[in-house]
């Protein structure tokens, strides 16, 4: 059964097509990469799942539902919620807060109860303060609830921006570059934490990731996009041997035998 | 990090410069002149002396602090030197008015002016001696720094309340006629115009005194004591605020009840326009048209001249309120879209749409145009009539008790915590979920009521609405008091609206001046105190946070900061 089906996205900017009928389809509970040069169009891709840009052509489809045009609000309370490739903390809130703030699809009080503090409000507040707290326990990050955002550290604010993204409890997570600017050693948790991710909550994740290292050991299926055209699909294996995918990266010429150095 | 001394010298030089220019500036725009007889200490110390050497000090110590890694006595010539140039600086002034007619072009100008500044002495006598008494009071400034700090406070207390009290000898004595046998505990201080000397000289005694006994006193930081004593703690501290705020009007009489009232108004406004500037980042300069529809919609209810409607003001306030409110949320569903600058010259453009509206002849009939609306009702409490100052005080202070509590509990809330990610970041925001619109509007909609509610009151103490009371500069001043008391913070509003409204009231008497002043405190207060006078836990938390985890302490972070 597939999460997530895109049929035919189309994305122009002006007179550049940033995606061009794509056809792409995430298993349920698959760890699913999209690889591609810079400007391939991946993170464009991204955007268009979780309603920031509408595409010009094609339909997204999430399970059943058709979320094609839906906002970025109404498509995170269906089940998709994502990370930034640049890390976009509220960096001047609390790490509690920014996961209550991911929790808001699932809370009820409003405006009156806000003010009034009335027992289901009290109620509902302090069970979300305690989930936020398992939740930054669930990545790493207990006993740091009370700082602020910004004045974690790097790897620190990465896990934040999941736990972050997890508060939404959705189906099915995108993480933009979830290694970006990590050390070797932090990007190896980084992949244990994401299968973790997947075996221990069940979620489906399609990834964006430029670290050949990461994305070979880790996926199990891979989408190549250049140009915003999807040239290839398959297994790591199959994508490491694939000639189109090494001219994409290493330049025409570059196909034949060298097809191995890529990882 | 050590300078080598010839940049220190450089850098106290040019620091008395800035201070000799500060005080051309004062002396030119001419407050310096006119306050030459208005005595602080009768027959000592006058405000015009005041005017004309502590900015020369005051430069002097800063130059001094800067060069406190040389030795004492480098320290001291450091004071000296500022001192000194802002002095040379100030003689130029005589010395050049001798030679040429200044007054053509600086009205000020003037022989007299020349006079105070020479100490009253033959030109070149006189030059002498303002040098060295430049040179002298930087020297004195820097050796303050050399003093131990405990004495240093005790001093400068001393000095900044017998300055202060001398200034506001007026509005002390207008209090203390009200207080009859008690007034002449405290009559003998002043004089007919000032401290009297003896009054100076208790005044700077017992100030200094207390304050030395007081900062030896060790002192519990309210953080470290358990939590049962901290909410004790707060307790009194809260009944006893809550008691002082009642009879303040009974203790100050009618005039300060007056002053009291414009601040309060302006603390439930700029409690409104925080909701929307400070907790959701909307930036919002046409805040004063929920103001004025608040003030105009009790007007036509209540107003027998218009004889549209006869309400009371009790039955009018709610239909008032929820204009206001309507009105929040129809100027905030065009300008959803739109962020920061855009947004600020929207609702500019609508507040003035407003005043315009209600100054047009199209709607005389029902606004009254350029009149405006009277007879406006005021409120009936039981058997009583609300209508002067000190009664009109306690109902604001009831708006403004509900305005906290409310303001306080959104800002902790579910709701609070979606405005501030709005803040921070729209586009993440919305990708967690919040739904934009309903969000942003109900901001501008809490802030409509409150500036809706004070608009109510307002009219009701003028018992009249005119379009002019409505204009730019109350936008202006609410949003300037939220910054000056520190953005999103509730206490903040409080006392930038203490200072930003209270001052210019208090500082009457500089007449023409009196917004020169103002700017100036502006100016310097943004510069001294970007993050505001009193403000959010989290802002100091922004600014401060990252030193403290440096220095490792953050792992118990401030309790405040904390979510219960």
């Amino acid at each position: 059964m597939s999460v997530l089906v895109s049929k035919k996205v189309t994305k122009r900017f002006g007179g550049l097509e940033a995606l061009a009928k794509i056809d792409l389809e995430v298993k349920e509970q698959a760890i699913h990469s999209i690889i591609g040069p810079n400007g391939a169009g991946k993170t464009t891709f991204f955007n268009c799942v979780t309603g920031f840009y509408t595409s010009e052509e094609g339909e997204i489809f999430l399970g059943e539902r058709n979320i094609t045009g839906l906002s970025p609000d109404r498509v995170t309370r269906l089940g998709v919620s994502r990370t930034y490739q640049n890390i976009r903390l509220f960096k001047n809130m609390t790490a509690v807060e920014n996961i209550l703030v991911g929790m808001h699809p699932h809370l009820r009080s409003g405006l009156f109860g806000g003010i009034l503090h009335d027992p289901r409000t009290m109620r509902e507040e302090s069970a979300a303060v305690e989930e936020a707290n398992r939740l930054l326990q669930f990545v790493g990050l207990k006993g740091k609830g009370d700082l602020m955002a910004k004045n974690l550290p790097y790897g620190q604010q990465r896990r934040l921006e999941i736990a972050r993204a997890l508060a939404s409890k959705p189906t099915l997570l995108l993480l933009d570059e979830p290694t970006a600017g990590m050390n070797p050693s932090e990007t190896q948790e980084m992949v244990y934490f994401i299968r973790k991710l997947r075996d221990e909550l069940g979620i489906t994740i399609l990834l964006i990731e430029h670290q050949m290292r990461v994305v070979m050991s880790i996926s199990e299926l891979i989408s190549v996009l250049d140009f915003g055209q999807k040239i290839a699909e398959g297994t790591p294996d199959e994508i490491q041997k694939n000639s189109r995918v090494i001219e994409a990266y290493l330049g025409r010429g570059a196909a034949s035998g060298l097809g191995e150095k890529v990882q | 990090m050590k300078k080598p001394n010839s940049t220190l010298w450089k850098q106290a030089l040019r620091t008395g410069l800035i201070g000799g220019a500060v005080v051309l500036l004062l002396a030119l725009v001419g407050i310096i002149g006119s306050f030459k007889d208005r005595d602080i200490i009768r027959g000592w110390v006058s405000m015009g002396q005041i005017l004309f050497l502590a900015p020369i000090l005051l430069f002097a110590i800063n130059a001094a602090r800067r060069a406190e890694s040389l030795s004492k006595i480098g320290t001291i010539m450091a004071g000296a030197i500022s001192g000194f140039s802002s002095a040379l600086l100030v003689a130029l002034l005589p010395l050049l008015g001798q030679a040429i007619n200044l007054r053509a072009m600086f009205a000020n100008a003037s022989p007299e002016l020349y006079k105070i500044l020479t100490f009253g002495q033959e030109l070149l006598l006189g030059v002498i001696i303002l040098l060295l008494v430049g040179a002298l009071i930087g020297a004195a400034g820097a050796a303050m720094l050399l003093i131990p700090p405990r004495i240093r406070k005790a001093l400068s207390q001393a000095v900044v309340w017998v300055i202060l009290l001398g200034l506001l000898r007026e509005l002390i004595m207008v209090v203390l006629s009200r207080w009859g046998v008690v007034a002449y505990l405290f009559r003998w201080l002043f004089a007919q115009n000032g401290l009297a000397p003896i009054g100076a000289v208790t005044v700077f005694v017992v100030v200094g005194a207390v304050t030395y006994w007081s900062s030896g006193r060790k002192r519990v930081a309210v953080n470290t004591l358990p939590p049962q004593k901290k909410r004790r703690r707060m307790l009194i501290t809260i009944i006893a605020a809550g008691i002082i705020l009642l009879i303040l009007p009974l203790v100050l009489g009618t005039f300060f009840s007056e002053i009291l009232d414009t601040v309060g108004l302006y603390i439930l406004m700029g409690l409104g326009l925080n909701i929307v500037v400070g907790f959701a980042g909307l930036l919002d300069l046409g805040y004063v048209a929920f103001y004025a529809i608040g003030a105009y919609t009790v007007g036509i209810l209540t107003s027998p001249e218009l004889g549209l409607f006869h309400l009371t003001y009790w039955q009018a306030m709610p239909f008032a309120v929820v204009v206001a409110v309507l009105a929040g949320v129809i100027l905030g569903l065009p300008v959803l879209k739109m962020r920061g600058d855009y947004l600020a010259i929207v609702t500019l453009g609508f507040g003035e749409i407003i005043r315009i509206l209600a100054l047009s002849d199209w709607l005389k009939p029902w606004l009254g145009g350029s009149q405006g609306i009277q007879q406006i009702a005021h409120p009936w409490l039981g058997g009583l009539e609300i209508k002067n100052q000190t009664q009109l005080y306690y109902l604001i202070l009831v708006g403004i008790a509900i305005a906290i509590f409310i303001a306080w509990r959104l800002k902790d809330s579910r709701m609070g915590r979606s405005w501030m990610a709005i803040r921070e970041d729209e586009d993440v925001a919305q990708a967690m979920g919040i739904n934009l619109v309903a969000t942003k509007l109900l901001a501008f909609a809490s802030g409509a009521f409150f500036g809706g509610l004070s608009g109510t009151i307002f009219a009701t103490k003028l018992t009249a609405a005119y379009p002019h009371s409505f204009s730019l500069f109350v936008s202006i001043n609410v949003l300037s008091l939220i910054i000056i008391g520190g953005m999103g913070s509730i206490p903040g509003v409080v006392v930038g609206s203490l200072v930003l409204m209270g001052s210019p009231e208090l500082l009457r008497e500089f007449a023409e001046y009196r917004y020169l002043v103002y700017g100036a405190l502006l100016v310097v207060m943004m510069l001294m105190k970007p993050e505001g006078l009193w403000p959010e836990a989290r802002r100091r938390l922004e600014l401060h946070e990252a030193e403290e985890l440096a220095l490792g302490t953050a792992s118990q972070p401030a309790p405040d900061s904390a979510r219960q």
